[in-house]
């Protein structure tokens, strides 16, 4: 185990803590706030998809077994909104594990295995929606009641803290992996799965390890969209578009990085926002600037923004691509 | 509890969507089984050319039916171009980027018709949409009947290019062989893009051929585009009988789950096939390839 890599990590989180004593305006707080939720998603669909090489389309299953699972506890049951977001977490791992036992075992790779979970998704959409617990097509509305207890919070900023000490949870943990023995296999498993195998890497297990902990972190970002707009229905919580949010954050950011899925995240929504600005209130348009965005990056820029960064910053001399630097 | 005819009827109208589902699933298989890569941008496409077909009608007083011959060329045309000088050229030749690279697409195609059009639903008003034929107990609306047979007819010419043109013949070489095809002198990168215009043409066919029954949106290639995947998943990758049968399939199971489960449940039979098609035989039931 190392301490590299906690530099950087400590100061994105700095100047985000104090951001709040720097601006007061709701708007801003409001999309910091948001772009915190979606880096979250990003951070889990980041140690699969980026880390692992197991792209997935369908990271919606996590975010909304976790919005809706702290959802029911809270509204049906009257739980504690802490407890119901321990037990949302969890249940959206085990819900990862799940999937990833079924396609992981049935050997599912590539477009199969983004396929797969997009109908994974789609299945627990089309159920959320039809049945009569989770509150149907009119969906789950929580009641207005501010305190810390019920994690709800009058202050924007407060809000923002908490996101950020999750977002913190998600890059530390990232990092930790990164610097693991875990995480130099499961990069060896993106790179080359047979090779991995006859190396005595266990894939199996080893993706069922990513997929899991990849799982519980998006569904924290669902327990947070829940408390911090405290309405949830079937097409926001396993909608396609938290899935895609996942996957573009750090694609854009840097795909398999500790910062890729924050840096993406607040590089594709300050572009979304400043296209808004730009072309007035066109409905779409900021959502067509992310498109033509992921086209360029691929394109162009495959290591993403940090990808771009090093290449500037390495110009004359080769860039040596060890498994801890690119993890 | 439910009677015979009803059940009749409601396989009769899966079978009915279900050929064009098939259609739709045509250019998506003719792509994925060429180019290897599953195109996200396909529901896109179909929506784009629904739009071409209402403008068609609005603005210039075009039957759908006869739409069919130019909007089948332009479609040709701007497939052929995307792949040529978009996904091509941007994807380095690697098969997870050309993935990014249409889901890019993809959301590019649907906001620009979301800020061109607004979220409004539209559609057509033919004096023959609610036209129907009448056979013993069934009624069979006549557009959609037309949608079937025009389905049917596009996979045999498909088939029929596929075997007995030299396109095709040099288009299933690609399929088969790559870096061989480009030996005997093939030129890959164009038979790419004449492989994903021939896959946008079919969705303009589809486009008319749906529209004087159904509705147009800027979303509403999503609903079609999942189930092409499934039909495609279950038909095997590449294979054109198997998409056809497989649409048919998919279309009798969306209907029955429908009549059955309601309408909200009416999609779940799909994406449950789907997932046990991915896990137990993800070959499909009739692909060759592993």
């Amino acid at each position: 185990m190392t301490r590299r890599g906690y530099l950087p990590i400590l100061l994105v989180l700095a100047v985000l803590a104090l951001l709040p004593f720097a601006v007061t305006s709701n708007v801003v707080l409001n999309f910091v706030v948001f772009v915190l939720i979606i880096t979250l998603a990003a951070q889990g669909w980041n140690l699969l998809g980026g880390v692992g090489g197991q792209s997935s389309f369908g990271h919606a299953a996590f975010f909304g077994t976790g919005a809706y699972v702290s959802a029911i506890l809270q509204v049906r049951f009257g739980i504690n909104a802490w407890v119901a977001t321990a037990v949302a977490v969890a249940a959206g791992a085990a819900v990862g594990w799940i999937i990833g036992f079924l396609s992981f075992r049935a050997g599912l790779r590539g477009s199969y295995f983004a396929l797969v979970t997009l109908a994974f998704a789609e299945v627990l959409r089309i159920l959320a929606n039809a049945a009569g617990f989770t509150g149907g097509a009119a969906g789950l509305l929580m009641k207005l009641d501010v305190g810390f207890w019920n994690m709800q919070f009058t202050s924007r900023a407060a809000f923002l803290w908490l996101a950020l000490g999750f977002v913190a949870v998600g890059l530390i943990v990232s990092q930790m992996i990164a610097n693991s023995r875990f995480g130099a296999q499961l990069v060896a498993v993106r790179e080359n799965e047979e090779a991995a195998r006859a190396l005595g890497v266990d894939v199996l297990s080893v993706k069922l390890k990513a997929i899991t902990v990849s799982a519980a972190l998006t569904a924290v970002a669902g327990c947070l969209y829940l408390q911090y707009f405290l309405y949830i229905d079937a097409n926001i919580a396993y909608g396609l578009w938290i899935s895609v949010e996942a996957l573009l954050a750090p694609m854009v950011g840097g795909r398999g990085l500790v910062l890729g899925p924050i840096i993406g995240a607040f590089t594709l929504h300050g572009l979304g926002e400043a296209s808004k600005l730009l072309a007035g209130r066109v409905p779409g348009i900021d959502l067509a600037a992310y498109g033509a965005v992921l086209i360029l990056v691929v394109a162009f820029a495959p290591g993403g923004v940090l990808g771009l960064l090093r290449k500037l910053r390495f110009r004359s001399q080769p860039v040596a691509k060890t498994a801890e630097e690119t993890a | 509890m439910y009677s015979l005819p009803i059940v009749a009827e409601a396989m009769l109208n899966g079978l009915l969507t279900g050929a064009v589902y098939a259609l739709i699933a045509l250019g998506l298989t003719l792509v994925y089984g060429v180019l290897h890569i599953i195109n996200f941008a396909h529901g896109a496409f179909l929506t784009c050319a629904m739009f071409a077909v209402w403008l068609a009608n609005t603005f210039l007083g075009l039957d759908p039916y006869l739409a069919i011959l130019p909007l089948t060329l332009i479609f040709f045309a701007i497939g052929y171009a995307v792949q040529r000088f978009v996904i091509g050229p941007a994807s380095h030749g690697d098969d997870g980027n050309i993935l990014l690279i249409t889901l890019g697409l993809s959301i590019v195609i649907e906001n620009a018709l979301l800020a061109g059009f607004r979220s409004d639903t539209r559609s057509l008003m033919t004096d023959y949409s609610f036209n129907v034929f009448e056979v013993g107990p069934l009624l069979i609306s006549q557009a959609r009947l037309f949608g079937f047979l025009g389905a049917v007819v596009v996979t045999g010419l498909l088939w029929l290019l596929l075997a007995a043109t030299d396109t095709g013949k040099a288009i299933r070489a690609v399929a088969k062989e790559k870096l061989g095809a480009r030996l005997v002198g093939i030129n890959v990168s164009h038979v790419f893009a004449v492989t994903f215009g021939i896959g946008c043409a079919t969705l303009a066919i589809a486009a008319c051929l749906l529209m004087p029954t159904f509705y147009v949106n800027p979303r509403v290639g999503g609903a079609f585009v999942l189930v092409a995947f499934t039909i495609v998943v279950l038909g095997g990758m590449g294979s054109i009988t198997g998409a056809l049968i497989g649409g048919l399939f998919i279309g009798v199971v969306e209907s029955l789950c429908g009549l059955f489960l309601g309408e909200s449940l009416g999609q779940i039979g799909i994406f449950i096939i789907f997932i046990l098609v991915l896990l137990f035989r993800p070959t499909g039931l009739f692909g060759a390839r592993a």
